[in-house]
Order: C-alpha cells, then sequence, then structure tokens
C-alpha cells in the first residue's frame, strides 16, 4: 500500500538543514508511491520550499506566523497539528535533532502513535520497511518495525544518503494558517556558543581534539585544518574539562553523538564514553603519541607520534591535495 | 512541593554488551542508575532541600529495579514507588512505557518531574515528554539550570550546545541534561537510613491498566553487534612520511578528502 508522508523540514539560519533531504530520501523509501509532503515552519519560511521540492518533495505546505520564529514546543505543535489534521497523513518523518528529538515525542504522545527515534538505516521498502537503530550508545543495533497505527520515525543526520538535487522539479506550495495560543514557555534569551559555520552533528568531516592538545591555542591548528576540510571541531570531554575549548563541542555519550565521514581524533585516548558519540563515524582517524591507546582500536588510521610535530605537515599536505582539486 | 524523579535501572556504560540469539545478555553485568536519572535525583532533592517538600523516585521495570530505587533513597529521596511488569508484559515500548508511568502519576498532583533526557540503552530519549503531554503539563528537556521562585520556574535549556533561558510555571516536566549540577554518592548514614524507607510496589491491575491498554505500537524484531571493524592500519616510517600517506590514503583509498 503506498503511504502519505510528511516531513518536517528544518532551517538553520535560514538555509535547510541536510537532515531534512536526507528526511525527504528516507520518506521516498517507504511511500510506495505515496506523496511526499513538505512541511515548513517558522515566521518567512516560503523560499526554502522550492529546494525541498528539488530534493524530492511533490509538495510542500508551510505554517507561517511570527511566533513561530523561533521554536516553541507549544508552538510547533500547534502548527504541526494543524497541518497534520488536514492531511492525515500514513507517515511522519523528522529529524533527529534537538528540535526532533523535543518536539516528536509530544506529537506522538498526542496521537497516541508509536514513534522510532534516531533512525539510521532503512531495510526494504513501503510496508516492509524495517528501521535499524542505535542502542547502548552505538555498542548495538536493533531492528524495528512499526505495529499498527501512523508510522512516525526522526533518522539521525548524516546516515541516510539524500536525493540528488533537481533543479528542474516543481511542486504546489500552499500555506495553512494557524492560531498560536497560550505559550506555556517563553524563551528569555539564547546564548550562541555553538561555533559559527559548520554545524557539528551535520559535518562531513570532524576534526577533534583531547587534553593531548595541551590548551585552548593547540585548538587553533584543529580549527585551520577543520576549515579546509570544510569540516567542523569537536572535542573530548577532557579538552572541555580543561577549558580548552566550550562544551559545546563536547563528543560523546553526554555530548554530542556524531557520524561523519571522516573523524580524525588528535590527543584523544578513546575512553569509552567518548567512542559512545564517534564510534559510528565511517572513517576514523587516529593521531596520538601513545600506541597503546585506545582509540587505535576503532581508528582505519594511525599514526603514533607527538600531534605538535604531525599537524603542521597534515594541515601543508591538505592544502597541497586542496590545491590540486580546485583546478 | 510535590517533587518526582523518574529512574531508570540501566546497563553500566562501561559494560562489553554481548548479544545472543538476538537478545542482549544481561547474566553477570553491573546495572546502574541511567546517569541522566542521576542528574535528575539530584535536583530534586536539591529542589526539596530549597523549598520543602517530597522527593518521590519512580522507576518501572522488574524487581532488581528496587536496588537502583534504594540507591536513589540513599541519595536522600524520601520514598520509592516501582512499577513492575514483570508479572504482566512481554512486549514494551516507549509508547507502553509513558502510558503507565503517566497512569501512575495522573492523580498525584506532582508540581515538579524530572526525568533523564534519554536512557543510555534504549536511547529514545520519549518518555519524559510523552508523559508530560499525557498529563497536560508543560514539558521542557535537556536543561542545565533550574530555579524557582514560587511557582515561577526559569530554566536554562542545552540545545545542540546553545543555552536558551526559558521562562515558565509549575507544574512542570523537564529532563536532565550533563552539567545541571554534580550528583552526590549516597553517604553511609544515607546507605543505612534508604533501607527503612518506604519502597511502594505497584502491577499494572493496581492501576487499572490491563495489557491491551499498554500494547505497544513498534515491535523490536532484531538485536545485532554493528559490523565488527577490520583491524585499522597504524602507518609507518618518518612522520613527514606518514602524514602524507595518511592523506593520500584518505583520498584515494577512503575518498573522505
Ligand atoms: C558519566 C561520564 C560521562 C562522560 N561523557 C563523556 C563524553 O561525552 N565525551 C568524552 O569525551 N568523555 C566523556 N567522559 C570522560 C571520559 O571518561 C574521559 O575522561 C575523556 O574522554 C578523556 O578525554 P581525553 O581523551 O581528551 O583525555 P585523556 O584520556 O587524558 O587522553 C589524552 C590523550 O592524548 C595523548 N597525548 C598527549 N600528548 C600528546 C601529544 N603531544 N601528541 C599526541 N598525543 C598526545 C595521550 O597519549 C592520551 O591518549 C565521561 C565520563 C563519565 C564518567
Ligand atoms: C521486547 C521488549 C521488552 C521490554 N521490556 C521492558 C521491561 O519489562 N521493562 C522496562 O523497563 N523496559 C522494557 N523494555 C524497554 C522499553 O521499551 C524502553 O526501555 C522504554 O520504552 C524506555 O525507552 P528508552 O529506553 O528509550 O528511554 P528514554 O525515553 O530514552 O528515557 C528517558 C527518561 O525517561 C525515564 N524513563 C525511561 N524509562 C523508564 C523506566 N522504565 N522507569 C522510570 N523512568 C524511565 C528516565 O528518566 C529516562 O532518563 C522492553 C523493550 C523490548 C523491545
Amino acid at each position: 500500500m503506498s503511504k502519505n508522508v510528511l516531513v518536517l523540514g528544518e532551517a538553520r539560519e535560514g538555509e535547510l538543514r541536510n537532515v531534512s533531504f536526507e528526511a525527504i530520501a528516507a520518506a521516498k523509501q517507504i511511500a510506495g508511491g505515496g506523496t511526499i509532503t513538505g512541511l515548513l515552519i517558522g515566521d518567512s519560511v516560503e523560499n526554502l520550499a522550492q529546494e525541498m521540492v528539488q530534493y524530492g518533495a511533490d509538495r510542500v505546505i508551510t505554517v507561517e506566523h511570527a511566533d513561530l520564529k523561533q521554536y516553541t514546543s507549544d508552538g510547533y505543535s500547534q502548527a504541526f497539528m494543524a497541518v497534520y489534521e488536514q492531511e492525515s497523513p500514513d507517515a511522519v518523518v523528522m529529524g533527529h535533532t534537538a528540535l526532533g528529538k523535543d518536539l516528536s515525542p509530544k506529537i506522538a504522545s498526542k496521537l497516541g502513535s508509536g514513534l522510532i527515534s534516531d533512525v539510521t538505516a532503512i531495510e526494504g521498502e513501503g510496508d516492509d520497511a524495517e528501521f535499524i537503530r542505535p542502542i547502548y550508545s552505538g555498542k548495538a543495533f536493533e531492528k524495528v518495525k512499526n505495529k499498527e497505527g501512523l508510522l512516525f520515525f526522526t533518522i539521525r543526520p548524516n546516515n541516510i544518503e539524500p536525493l540528488e538535487k533537481d533543479g528542474s522539479r516543481s511542486g504546489d506550495v500552499s500555506s495553512v494558517s494557524v492560531e498560536i495560543t497560550n505559550l506555556r514557555s517563553i524563551i528569555a534569551d539564547v546564548v550562541r556558543k555553538a561555533s559559527e559555520g559548520v554545524d557539528l552533528s551535520e559535518a562531513k568531516v570532524i576534526v577533534a581534539g583531547g587534553r593531548g592538545v595541551k590548551s585552548e591555542d593547540g585548538f587553533k591548528p584543529l580549527e585551520e585544518l577543520a576549515e579546509l576540510l570544510g569540516g567542523a571541531v569537536g572535542a573530548s570531554r577532557g579538552a572541555c574539562d580543561a577549558d580548552y575549548c566550550d562544551y559545546s563541542l563536547q563528543i560523546g555519550q553526554t555530548g554530542k553523538v556524531v557520524t561523519p565521514d571522516l573523524y580524525i581524533a588528535i590527543g584523544i585516548s578513546g575512553a569509552i564514553q567518548h567512542m559512545a558519540g564517534m564510534s559510528n563515524s565511517k572513517i576514523i582517524v587516529a593521531i596520538n603519541k601513545d600506541p597503546e591507546a585506545n582509540i587505535f582500536k576503532v581508528a582505519d588510521y594511525g599514526i603514533v607520534g607527538d600531534l605538535f610535530e604531525v599537524m603542521p605537515i597534515l594541515i601543508e599536505e591538505v592544502k597541497k591535495l586542496k590545491s590540486t582539486q580546485t583546478v | 512541593m510535590n517533587i518526582y524523579a523518574l529512574v531508570k535501572r540501566t546497563f553500566d556504560t562501561e559494560e562489553k554488551i554481548v548479544v545472543k540469539n538476538g537478545a542482549i545478555q544481561e547474566d553477570g553485568a553491573e546495572f546502574i542508575i541511567n546517569p541522566y536519572d542521576e542528574y535528575a535525583v539530584e535536583e530534586a532533592i536539591q529542589v526539596r532541600d530549597e523549598h520543602g517538600g517530597e522527593v518521590t523516585v519512580l522507576s518501572l521495570g522488574g524487581e532488581d529495579a528496587e536496588k537502583q530505587l534504594r540507591t536513589a533513597l540513599a541519595m536522600g529521596a524520601d520514598k520509592a514507588v516501582l512499577i513492575n511488569t514483570e508479572d504482566d508484559l512481554d512486549e514494551m515500548d516507549e509508547f507502553s512505557a509513558a502510558k503507565i508511568i503517566a497512569e501512575y502519576l495522573k492523580d498525584k498532583d506532582a508540581d515538579l518531574i524530572i526525568a533523564g533526557n534519554v536512557a543510555i540503552d534504549g536511547g529514545s530519549g520519549q518518555v519524559g515528554p510523552r508523559v508530560a503531554e499525557l498529563l497536560g503539563i508543560n514539558c521542557v528537556t535537556t536543561i542545565t539550570e533550574l530555579k524557582l521562585d514560587g511557582t515561577d520556574a526559569t530554566l536554562v535549556r542545552d540545545v545542540e550546545g546553545d543555552s536558551e533561558t526559558i521562562k515558565t510555571a509549575l507544574p512542570l516536566l523537564v529532563t536532565a541534561q550533563q552539567g545541571l549540577n554534580e550528583p552526590r554518592y549516597p553517604s553511609l548514614p544515607g546507605i543505612m537510613k534508604a533501607k527503612k524507607k518506604p519502597l511502594e510496589e505497584l502491577e499494572l491491575d493496581d492501576l487499572d491498566l490491563d495489557e491491551d491498554d499498554v500494547e505497544p505500537k513498534t515491535e523490536t524484531v532484531d538485536i545485532f553487534m554493528p559490523p565488527a571493524k577490520a583491524a585499522g592500519r597504524i602507518l609507518e616510517g618518518d612522520i613527514a612520511d606518514q602524514v602524507s600517506e595518511l592523506v593520500g590514503l584518505l583520498n584515494k583509498e577512503a575518498k573522505v578528502i
């Protein structure tokens, strides 16, 4: 049976996040030919609608309201529910981002539905689809099926390939208007600590430093390398605790969980709590002076050596490579 | 103030995971309070000490969860409730878990409920927000700070590294993020006292729920280990040669740069 699927798009600093395109690809896989409807919620989001179509959505619904400029659970729930009631989709997909993690269980509870969170892969298509998600901090995986009612899942960024962008596609964009009432939470202030530029949870390349980096200044070469590779800087808790960098960069069980294509661990020992956040990365490089360091157990490539000797050469080599790639 | 903390018994994070016949082997493993729920218990105790009232810790699970509840009592919680589903349920999902917990809480007039933001085993992060929704109370997730003034609450919420200051009011459910506090270790006198604190045990029947009401919406069909990684390559030679080889490999073999 084909399914009509509603996909929540998510913008960051005025641009759609990659996970939104990945969510459309996931929706396509389970739709069995049904209609994929993109949903955009915000104060001014209509300009993003066509991009959802170019990545595979068939049509897009926007909900715009001044009170939806910032995410609040109540505001977004009301907007989502208005569209849900109009559309009665068979399936809903969101990103497993801060927003998705907050919103999805509230919506699932309102609807009395199941919810499969943090999906990293989908096996099979249409009604036979089974969802793979990490459990025990990525040390094991479970395969989950929907038993009854609405199929609702969130996908972990960076795991499901988006469809090729097709600039020639076009689709209908309509709007739904809502009254936003009774916001129980008011955001009084936002302090931005997360680094500008590439978002850690969506970065394709992460250059992460640990206590071995030794100082705040020691992170500068890591930043340079990350920038060269179009990636983001991450850190171990050891480095955060030592004040070399902000906690917003922490990767691990109590920090962010990331799955980039390339993770370069520099002066990180590879504690189990750190590995919980990065061990599912596609390629892992470890640079550590201790040949016995745990991190080498998950590394695809390792250099045993002093990072202060390695980093300048590594940056030069990458620059060399990049200069041949851009011509 | 009537305060509840939700406590899940989980595998110790340091434990090696063994999967056999599509199930996690639990024999001989160490179990702990889910680390985020330790923050929840600690915060509940601090709020009580500042504003008065009572802290109840609540766990859903089997008989074995009594140990984690005793630990929470030893930290300083006043009483504990164990909803034991061992005999009633073979299958559960987040929908079922939240439904049972909310059914217990619905007539308790809780002012503040604190949950962990995620359980390190199941990892869905659903139970807190689902319970709040079922109770019809406001929910703020991943908080790192909580201040109360009468029924007004000021919270700081971690949003992928950014901090949002949120103003809201009780009754409220919050979920704890790392940074909220430093959970205390139970003291020896605390452990002695905990033995005498009330621990109530309930079954589904006592909540007027039967199996059908909590029939899971999703089903786990398999559990498996991640594919074993081929042994990595430790490069050799001069550092300069190693680095240049590495960049070559990342570019040509791994194709990631
Ligand atoms: C409940 C709990 C939750 C936790 N959550 C997290 C989490 O989310 N994320 C996290 O990262 N940690 C977490 N931790 C902490 C974790 O256990 C480790 O303490 C931490 O990851 C260590 O950080 P590190 O590897 O930077 O430091 P260290 O373990 O001190 O390692 C430093 C490494 O740098 C190497 N080194 C030093 N100098 C050089 C040099 N000049 N050149 C090359 N290499 C060098 C050393 O050989 C060593 O391997 C948690 C701990 C607990 C108890
Ligand atoms: C076949 C099968 C059988 C299962 N049987 C059981 C069972 O008998 N008992 C059982 O506990 N689980 C059982 N589970 C697991 C259960 O479905 C999940 O653990 C539950 O849905 C919570 O999801 P989570 O682990 O992702 O928690 P999350 O939603 O990530 O947890 C977030 C927070 O919610 C609170 N919370 C979550 N679970 C509990 C709890 N059980 N008690 C108190 N607070 C909680 C905690 O504060 C926690 O930090 C079973 C699962 C399967 C697949």
